[in-house]
């Protein structure tokens, strides 16, 4: 490639080596690389040759955007807020505590309708504002090998979780600032039947983690199946009312496990978050999942959120191939698509006006 | 004596010498003791009293194994850099404000540390391969046990050996010389290596050993020598010689032997070691590479420093918010607020303070920490290709252009300033004898001229066309004494080459270098006589000889004959040079009267005034010699006598003894023959040996070769005797009494000898016209007087001639002594020489006594010819916007002409020539021109003045009217500035300097004169300092290193004059046209590579830590990081480096053919247009609006969900890594496979590693635990949509912004790259119209205008003279000390001058050019304006008729003069035939042109044809000025320039028309200064 790309700049005035050069001597290779020659492609801006990209782009980004933003409005979501900051709010006098321990459990019952139908599965979310999930010092809060099941780290947890590694020098089984601010209310929803009865919809927890956390980041210690033996010789996170290893009753959802656990662990990008709660599964293809009427949200209200005025949601929603309810995407991709065809508008005009000169330099004859 | 009897036994006398030498260890530190290692060889290591000292082996490595790792860091740490990083790194280890794991923020630090130590092992490693090798070169040492010389290896030598070296042997060691083959004890050295100096110098055997006849034995050697310590003073050495015998002494520097010369012209040599090694004056003398910083770099720290500030801001900005969040939630502690390890709770200004160094170190990708490597790394590969570069490789000395100063290529791109020396850099300092004139006639060797030309052709061709020249001559080492006895061949080019290679392995290359210099050389020595002359010569000689055989008195010949006689005599042996043959040094080229005297006294020049030729010099006079030539150029006038000469009484003096009374000094040697077996009478039949000849400078060669052409060669010189054959006359022996030797203030040197045939003691000089012509003696007035005066005339007129065609001019005259007048001037020249105090002067006043009263003989015109391509070259930077100085030792009249003729100066520019002798006379001279240049082009109108901006800057329409006038408050004028070095010192005070200044910047050229190595570095400060310019200074002598190393970018011809000059330099290449390409291709390349990289480096570091800016708003300023660690570290080093190394390394703007053909594109980098201060910003505003783009895209797209922060950190990473190498994309220029596949390399790498990183360890990278992140995210739609959103929204401005630049407002370099794309036939046709303007002397015209002015409808204005070049002549005439301080403004300036003065040579190349420009001149109408019409037809028929008149004889033009009244008319039509022109030009560029104020304005407001002569009286009378305006003159006259590169011309045609007379002044007016 590099010689036949010489070759053909040879008639450019390059003379070739004389051949025979016995002598070694210094003179440079004649090679293209040396001789900086290689093949090679100049585009030049200007507005003739950009012209065409931003039209391309432009009639490529539209219709995507079209396309997204009409499946994004296809989808539904319902939230509701249940902090209770107001005092008519119902959750109002459960939020007045501040305590992580509240030893008498306080719930409340939101009611709420549903307008449309929700066709497919509905994932519900819990959703915290203003919790800096993200803080550095929040973040690092964790000890990875402990909840890998390494049984040195559930004994010595890393200083990483500092000041959560230890209480009254037992280790604290899952160590760390994460785990310890761990999400604990409990939330229940039920159909309102028209006809007054409330039915309670079953909720799914499975499935809300990731797979490979469930089944590789996060491990029980030891291998062992009884869960009390295994953390053994340490003790809860401080803010905990239960111990890890009774989370929950499955033994496929416990301990570390425990996908609601894992859920939490996977620390929330923005301040304002939702994460996975449960999956309302569609029975059968004849009826919603949810279908539109009235519901009712028991709230086991644990989690104290006053302190850094936080707010607490429960969201449903359904969603599409691209995730959740997210107009943005549709719309930015429309308007950088408008916009480039605007900009290709101007050039285009550009190009008219003043590119005429151009052309006639490059065709003098 | 070294061989006086010793009884004692070896070991007992060594034993006592080592006793002694114990003693004297507290002398040590003082002095040194040398002894022969031979009388140690069997006692023990610890006896050997050398042993302390350091031995031969060199190493020049900086590191050990052991060392290597503490050492380099150590010198790493000195980089502010690299402190900071570390710095940065450890920090990291403080627990409260570590941001990233520990180890890992170390990475980078640890990458480039190591990188940079990598690079410095691998250098190191050279050095100690060059060490190996030049440590296992071979040397003959003396080895007791086998007695005689045996092979060694140069690290085997030690303090004290004996070793002998041969013929072209490099010196392994300082050796102190004791025994030499030649039989004056002499050694001739060549000490380029050391000093670059070229010529031979002598060195002396130690005195005791002179007289040894047989062959010195160093087993006999018992003395000790004890010296100075080792010094790094090349030009000193001292100690003594302690003989056995308790004799001292005294040793001198003419005794030491340097490492590295090189032994020539001596056959063999013995000497004892006595510094070895590290302690050798050469090794002393090596310093390292300078480092310089680039202005780019300059730049780029006040960049970097803001980038601080940006950090620092940022920081400071995070801190404050970090303090307030942590503040607002008062004491109600969130729960995701962490507590301090210990469980302590932080105030919120605590933390704040603790989280200002946290962001310190997740910002500090802000500061690039790879911008200091890469930016080595790029310019490591650039100094690669500059090195690779074919068009800047010299066939002829097999040399590269190398690079020296690693770190400012980019400089080379916006140079503005070039200050160049003349000799040997525009000149190829090869000097051709051209004419002579003797006895007021004109020899003026048409057959010479002829030949010449001849060369000329035969050099563009290859080396197998002129078997004639080339090939009949013999390699040098394969010449035997005895072969071509019919024509003699001398060759001087052996040891040219030698100068040219200067380095270990030239012996290797001599034969390669022999072949290929073999072409230059004859024109040198090859001279054909002028057969007049010839005759001339040979009649002298035949009549001489039968004078001399009838003792007749020579009085009685012809006196033009004697002149003849004697102007070759001088030509022969007024000089210092050397001959020899070449393979067997100093071969029979001797005549010697073997007579040795050890002192030198009156007595002894009385001796040798007797009728006996019996006595000769002593050895001091050789040594005398000597130091001559080795101190050529300073005034230091050496003659014979030693110190210790002692002077005896005048009367003694005044009685010479008889003839009998020589022969009491006695000698060893039988008594010599007389003059008359000198001569053996038959010219014909002694052996020819092929001579060679030695010569300090190029032109005394010249001479001595121009004087052998006539038969009358130099076959031998010895200190005291110079030995000539001439035709019929045979060999003369001339007695050299005194040389006195050149020096600058005297401007000429003298011998005095005793003429063989007349017996008479006569002076020969030689030396500079100006100062030859006042030391004439004042003929008289009777009718020999009348005579003599009329051949001083016509020496002079000849010499004006001569200094107009650019020769080198000089004066030979002779001088005829009685024995009384010697006598008297001896005695005093004896006591200037042993005077104590001021001896120099004294010295200096001897020699004007004695060069008194001179008869001029005649003056000799040597040609310093061009180098190849010089005009165009000089033409080419021109029109690049690069000022062009030329400051140059050489004489006015010598420099202008050499100025012209490489067309430095325009015929038709006016110059401006400031000689002044006094600091007022400057003051005034600079005021008044100050003043003038003023009047004439700033306040007559400011029309005008643009219109000249506009001529000046828009010779293609592209190149920006505005930048130069912009960037310099200055306009340049087409004026020249010719300044002496008198009035230069007086300029460069520090009153004067602006105004200097002021006047020389607005002069297109600037021409410094006679100026010295100080004044001209001096000069090239002052514009560097004052100006604030980038400035490049370019020379090839010892006299130019100053200059050189003052620039900013000093590169150095590696030419004649040796090494000196290349190891100040920069760069070295092997010819001055080298410059064009190194400038005008690399300099763009490399400045517009790493100015684009380095804004792209700030661009993509600022880029990426504002996405993380970005995200402190949302994490609570808690430092936070959304990248994963790992990705922020390496992404700079790793994911996102190798495009744009590639994109530093390889992107070309322009091609560069372009390049070359439109210089204009170099202003791109002189005004910096790549990297303006403004551009950083708008880089950052850029880098800040993407990251933006960057990171509120995937904001929104995933705000409120249940994205995790590493998921949704791992898409903004990816998308900044896309969109950076999509903004490398736009910014790239030339995309070849290499980028294409450093750029998917990139792409490749960041998933690549992400997906196995991500997979690689579920819980090992706290905190991000990133495992399977990147995996989840290829499997999300979104993710991609992402990909392809972000980039494109981010990127759009910067790509509509160039879109928009290119077609609006493109620069010159989019243009020329336009004109790249262009079809190869449609570009060489627009190229080769720009060709037209590079290659005629208008090149700052428009195209067409020069051709069409001169071809319209007026030829008759066509006179062939312009007065130009006259006026200087007028004045500088005068000799100094009575010269008017005086400006003189030269004609020429104006427009319509132009059409006058085209001499045929310009039409040709115009015609010639015009045709393949034809199609274009019929286009013109259509493009072109109404008037265009017209003049396009008009230039169709002016360029036929130019390719007509072009092809005939300059003669034709000399039509009658015609009247000045239609000139308005004349111009009228030139101004149509602009617009034309100039639509034409706009037409095929395509840009927005100033084309209008053409037609406006007439561009007649300069005066015509004038010369405006300002003149000053000496300082007192009242000052006034006169202007002198001197209409038409109407004396034809060639200008000058053209006669020194076109020597096919006959030579004497335009001598025998012109007439050097001041130009006629018509009209005069006064005024009145001050």
């Amino acid at each position: 490639m590099m010689a036949s790309s010489y070759n053909a700049k040879e008639e450019d005035g390059h003379v070739a080596v004389p051949v025979g050069g016995t002598i070694k001597n210094k003179k440079p290779d004649n090679t293209a690389f040396k001789q900086q020659r290689l093949p090679a492609w100049q585009p030049i801006l200007t507005a003739g040759t950009v012209l065409p990209a931003f039209f391309v782009i432009g009639l490529i980004f539209i219709p995507i955007g079209i396309g997204l933003y009409v499946t994004s409005n296809n989808i539904r979501e319902f939230e509701i807020d249940y902090t209770g900051t107001d005092i008519d709010d119902p959750c109002f006098n459960c939020s007045q505590s501040f305590s992580w321990n509240n030893t008498r459990p306080c719930t409340c019952a939101l009611d709420f309708s549903l307008d449309h139908p929700f066709e497919s599965n509905v994932f519900m979310y819990y959703g915290l504002s203003n919790f800096y999930q993200n803080h550095r010092r929040y973040v690092k809060s964790r000890d990875d090998s402990q909840l890998n099941g390494d049984i040195n780290s559930l004994k010595n947890p890393s200083k990483e979780c500092e000041p959560y590694a230890r209480n009254e020098k037992a280790p604290i089984a899952p160590c760390g600032a994460i785990a310890n601010s761990m999400f604990n209310d409990t939330l229940d929803l039920y159909y309102v039947h028209p006809n007054g009865t409330r039915i309670q919809i079953p909720l799914s927890k499975k499935d809300i983690a990731w797979w490979t956390d469930k089944h590789v980041k996060f491990r029980n210690p030891g291998n062992n199946p009884n869960l009390t033996a295994a953390f053994q010789g340490t003790s809860k996170p401080i803010n905990w009312r239960r111990p890890v290893y009774e989370l929950d009753t499955d033994e496929e959802n416990n301990g570390f496990i425990n996908e609601d656990f894992i859920v939490w662990m996977r620390t929330a990008a923005l301040p304002t978050f939702r994460k996975l709660y449960r999956i309302i599964q569609k029975k059968n293809n004849m009826t919603p999942t949810l279908p539109r009427g009235n519901y009712t949200l028991e709230v086991s209200y644990n989690y104290p959120v006053r302190s850094f005025e936080g707010r607490k949601r429960v969201i449903l929603s359904t969603i599409s191939w691209m995730g959740g309810k997210n107009p943005f995407l549709g719309i930015a991709y429309i308007t950088v698509g408008s916009v480039c065809f605007f900009l290709g508008v101007v050039l285009l005009i550009i190009h008219h006006k003043y590119g005429s000169r151009n052309n006639s330099a490059d065709i003098p004859n | 004596m070294a061989r006086e009897k010793t009884t004692e036994t070896e070991v007992v006398k060594g034993s006592k010498e080592a006793k002694r030498q114990r003693k004297k260890t507290k002398k040590e530190y003082k002095t040194r003791t040398v002894h022969s290692n031979l009388l140690y060889y069997r006692t023990k290591a610890e006896d050997n009293p050398n042993r302390h000292y350091a031995d031969n082996k060199i190493k020049t490595t900086k590191y050990t194994l052991l060392s290597f790792l503490p050492k380099n860091l150590f010198e790493q740490f000195h980089r502010f850099a690299n402190v900071y990083f570390v710095f940065i790194a450890l920090l990291n280890f403080v627990p409260v404000c570590n941001a990233f794991q520990p180890e890992l923020a170390l990475a980078p630090v640890v990458f480039i540390l190591s990188v940079t130590a990598i690079k410095d092992l691998w250098e190191d490693y050279r050095r100690h391969r060059s060490d190996k090798e030049i440590n296992h070169m071979d040397c003959l040492v003396y080895s007791r046990p086998e007695r005689q010389y045996l092979e060694r290896f140069w690290k085997e030598v030690r303090v004290g050996d004996f070793i002998r070296l041969r013929c072209n042997e490099i010196l392994p060691a300082d050796v102190l010389l004791l025994s030499s083959s030649d039989p004056d004890r002499l050694v001739h050295i060549e000490t380029a290596t050391l000093d670059g100096e070229t010529n031979l110098k002598q060195r002396q055997v130690v005195r005791s050993f002179l007289d040894l006849d047989c062959e010195f034995d160093p087993s006999k050697y018992r003395s000790v020598i004890e010296c100075e310590k080792p010094n790094n003073d090349l030009a000193r050495f001292r100690g003594y010689i302690t003989h056995s015998s308790g004799r001292r002494d005294g040793l001198y520097k003419d005794n030491l032997l340097l490492r590295g010369c090189t032994i020539r012209n001596t056959e063999e040599c013995v000497g004892i070691v006595i510094y070895a090694g590290h302690e050798t004056k050469a090794m002393l003398n090596n310093n390292g590479p300078r480092y310089k910083r680039s202005k780019l770099e300059r730049q780029m720290n006040v960049d970097v420093g803001w980038c601080v500030i940006i950090l620092l801001v940022m920081c400071l900005f995070s801190a404050i918010g970090h303090g307030l969040w942590m503040y607002q939630y008062g004491e109600k502690r969130p729960v995701f607020d962490v507590l301090s390890p210990e469980g302590t709770h932080m105030s919120p200004v605590l933390s704040a303070i603790y989280l200002f160094l946290t962001m310190i170190i997740v910002f500090q990708v802000l500061i690039p920490i790879s911008l200091f490597v890469s930016i080595e790394i790029v310019k490591i590969c650039q100094v690669y290709f500059i090195h690779q570069d074919l068009e800047l490789y010299d066939e002829e000395t097999d040399s590269h252009l190398q690079c020296r100063a690693l770190n400012i290529t980019e400089d080379l791109g916006q140079m503005q300033y070039i200050f160049s020396d003349k000799t040997g850099t525009l000149t190829e300092n090869k000097m051709v004898f051209r004419r002579c004139t003797v006895a007021g006639v004109e020899y003026s060797h048409d057959a010479n001229a002829r030949r010449l030309a001849m060369y000329q052709d035969v050099v563009d061709s290859e080396e197998e066309d002129c078997p004639s020249h080339g090939g009949t001559l013999p390699r040098r080492d394969s010449v035997t004494s005895h072969q071509s006895a019919a024509k003699v061949v001398l060759r001087s080019q052996s040891t040219k080459s030698h100068r040219r290679t200067g380095s270990r392995a030239e012996a290797k290359r001599a034969s390669i270098l022999s072949k290929h210099t073999a072409f230059s050389s004859p024109m040198e020595k090859d001279i054909t006589p002028d057969p007049q002359l010839l005759d001339k010569v040979n009649d002298g000689g035949s009549q001489m000889d039968f004078k001399r055989f009838h003792s007749q008195s020579l009085s009685q010949m012809p006196s033009e004959l004697t002149d003849i006689i004697d102007f070759f005599i001088a030509l022969t042996i007024c000089n210092t040079v050397v001959v020899s043959s070449p393979n067997q040094p100093r071969h029979k080229v001797r005549m010697r009267f073997e007579l040795k005297s050890p002192v030198k006294t009156i007595e002894d020049f009385i001796k040798r005034f007797t009728p006996s030729r019996l006595t000769s010099s002593s050895n001091n006079s050789s040594s005398s010699s000597l130091n001559r030539s080795s101190n050529r150029g300073c005034s230091h006038l050496l003659t014979s006598p030693s110190a210790e000469s002692t002077l005896t009484k005048l009367d003694e003096e005044r009685h010479p003894r008889g003839p009998g009374g020589l022969e009491q000094a006695s000698s060893p040697v039988p008594a010599p023959p007389t003059l008359g077996t000198c001569y053996d009478g038959k010219p014909g039949s002694q052996e020819e040996v092929e001579l060679r000849y030695e010569a300090e400078s190029p032109d005394e060669a010249a001479l001595v070769y121009a004087a052998r052409a006539y038969k009358c060669s130099l076959v031998g010189r010895l200190p005291d005797q110079v030995t000539v054959e001439f035709p019929h006359l045979g060999r003369l022996s001339f007695e050299l009494l005194h040389t006195l030797g050149f020096d600058s203030n005297r401007k000429r040197m003298s011998v005095v000898v005793r003429h063989p045939l007349t017996d008479q003691i006569t002076v020969y000089t030689k030396g500079a016209d100006s100062v030859i012509m006042d030391l004439i003696t004042p003929p008289p007035t009777d009718s020999k007087g009348k005579r003599h005066r009329r051949i001083l005339y016509k020496t002079q007129n000849y010499l004006n001639r001569y200094a107009a065609d650019g020769l080198r001019t000089l004066c030979i005259a002779k001088k005829v002594m009685s024995k009384e007048e010697y006598a008297v001037w001896l005695r005093r020249h004896l006591e200037a020489e042993t005077a104590i105090q001021g001896r120099e002067d004294l010295l200096f006043e001897s020699a004007l006594r004695l060069e008194t009263n001179l008869h001029l003989l005649g003056a000799t015109g040597i040609e310093d010819r061009l180098q190849d391509g010089v005009p165009e070259t000089i033409a080419s930077l021109r029109k690049a916007g690069l000022q062009i100085w030329v400051l140059t030792g050489d004489k006015q009249e010598t420099a202008i002409n050499i100025a012209y003729a490489c067309k430095l100066l325009d015929p038709e520019e006016e110059i401006i020539t400031l000689n002044a002798d006094s600091q007022d006379a400057t003051a005034v001279l600079l005021e008044e021109s100050l003043h003038y240049i003023q009047v004439k082009f700033l306040c007559s109108s400011s029309d005008p003045s643009r219109a000249f901006q506009n001529d000046y800057a828009s010779v293609y329409s592209f190149s920006p009217p505005a930048s130069s006038s912009s960037s310099q408050p200055f306009l340049v004028h087409r004026l020249g500035l010719v300044i002496d070095g008198r009035t230069l010192a007086y300029a460069l005070d520090s009153s004067l300097e602006e105004k200097f200044l002021a006047v020389a910047r607005s002069c297109r050229s600037v021409l410094c004169c006679r100026s010295t190595p100080l004044q001209k570095s001096m000069v090239v400060k002052l514009v560097r300092n004052k100006l604030k310019v980038m400035t490049l200074a370019i020379g090839d002598g010892a006299n130019d290193v100053s200059m050189i190393q003052v620039a900013d970018v000093g590169v150095g011809i590696s030419g004649q004059e040796g090494m000196q000059a290349v190891m100040a330099s920069d760069f070295a290449m092997p010819r001055f046209r080298n410059l064009q390409k190194l400038l005008l291709v690399h300099g763009h390349w490399c400045y517009s590579r790493l100015a684009n990289m380095i804004l792209y480096f700030f661009y993509k570091n600022a880029m990426f830590v504002a996405l993380i800016f970005w995200y402190q708003f949302h994490c609570g300023f808690s430092g936070s990081a959304m990248i994963d660690q790992w990705y922020l570290i390496f992404f700079n080093l790793m994911f996102s480096a190798f495009p744009q190394l590639i994109t530093g390394t390889l992107d070309k703007d322009v091609s560069s053919e372009t390049l070359q053909e439109l210089p204009q594109l170099y202003m791109n980098g002189q005004n910096s247009e790549e990297y303006k201060p403004y551009m950083f910003w708008v880089n950052m505003i850029d880098a800040f609006y993407q990251s933006l783009v960057c990171f509120f895209i995937p904001y929104f797209a995933y705000v409120d969900s249940d994205v995790d922060l590493f998921t949704w950190g791992t898409p903004i990473t990816t998308l900044a890594l896309l969109t950076i190498l999509t903004h490398l994309g736009i910014e790239t220029k030339t995309w070849t496979w290499l980028n294409w596949l450093s750029i998917s390399f990139s792409v490749c790498l960041f998933f690549t590693v992400a997906l196995c990183y991500n997979a690689s360890c579920p819980s090992c990278f706290s905190p991000s635990s990133p495992y399977w992140t990147m995996q989840t995210l290829l499997g999300e739609p979104l993710f991609y949509l992402l990909c392809v959103l972000t980039p494109v929204a981010a990127l759009m401005p910067r790509y509509f912004y160039r879109a928009c630049q290119g077609s609006l407002f493109p620069s010159p370099v989019q243009v020329g790259r336009q004109l790249d794309q262009l079809p190869s036939d449609i570009r060489r046709n627009i190229l080769s119209l720009s060709r037209v303007q590079a290659g005629s002397p208008l090149d700052l015209r428009p195209p067409f205008l020069s051709s069409l002015s001169f071809a319209g409808p007026f030829p008759k204005g066509c006179s062939h003279g312009v007065a130009t070049s006259q006026n200087q002549y007028s004045f500088t005439k005068r000799p100094p000390d009575r010269l008017d301080p005086s400006l003189s403004g030269g004609v020429a300036g104006g427009l319509t001058e132009k059409k006058r003065c085209l001499d045929e040579e310009d039409q040709y190349t115009l015609a010639s050019t015009e045709t393949d420009t034809l199609p274009y001149t019929k286009e013109g109408p259509r493009a072109g304006t109404g008037g265009g019409s017209g003049a396009g037809t008009r230039g169709v028929t002016g360029a036929g008729s130019g390719v007509r008149l072009g092809a005939g004889d300059g003669e034709t033009w000399t039509g009658p003069d015609d009247p000045p009244a239609p000139l308005t008319q004349d111009c009228q039509d030139v101004t149509l035939l602009d617009s034309s022109d100039l639509s034409l030009s706009s037409w095929i560029t395509s840009t927005p042109l100033l084309g209008t104020p053409w037609l406006t304005t007439p561009l007649l407001t300069m005066p015509q044809s004038e010369s405006i002569q300002l003149t000053l009286p000496p300082a007192g009378r009242d000052q006034s000025a006169a202007y002198r305006r001197n209409c038409d003159d109407p004396t034809p006259h060639r200008p000058p320039e053209h006669r020194p590169i076109l020597p096919t011309e006959g030579a004497d045609h335009a001598h025998n028309q012109a007439t050097p007379t001041c130009p006629k002044e018509h009209s005069s007016l006064q005024t009145t200064l001050l």
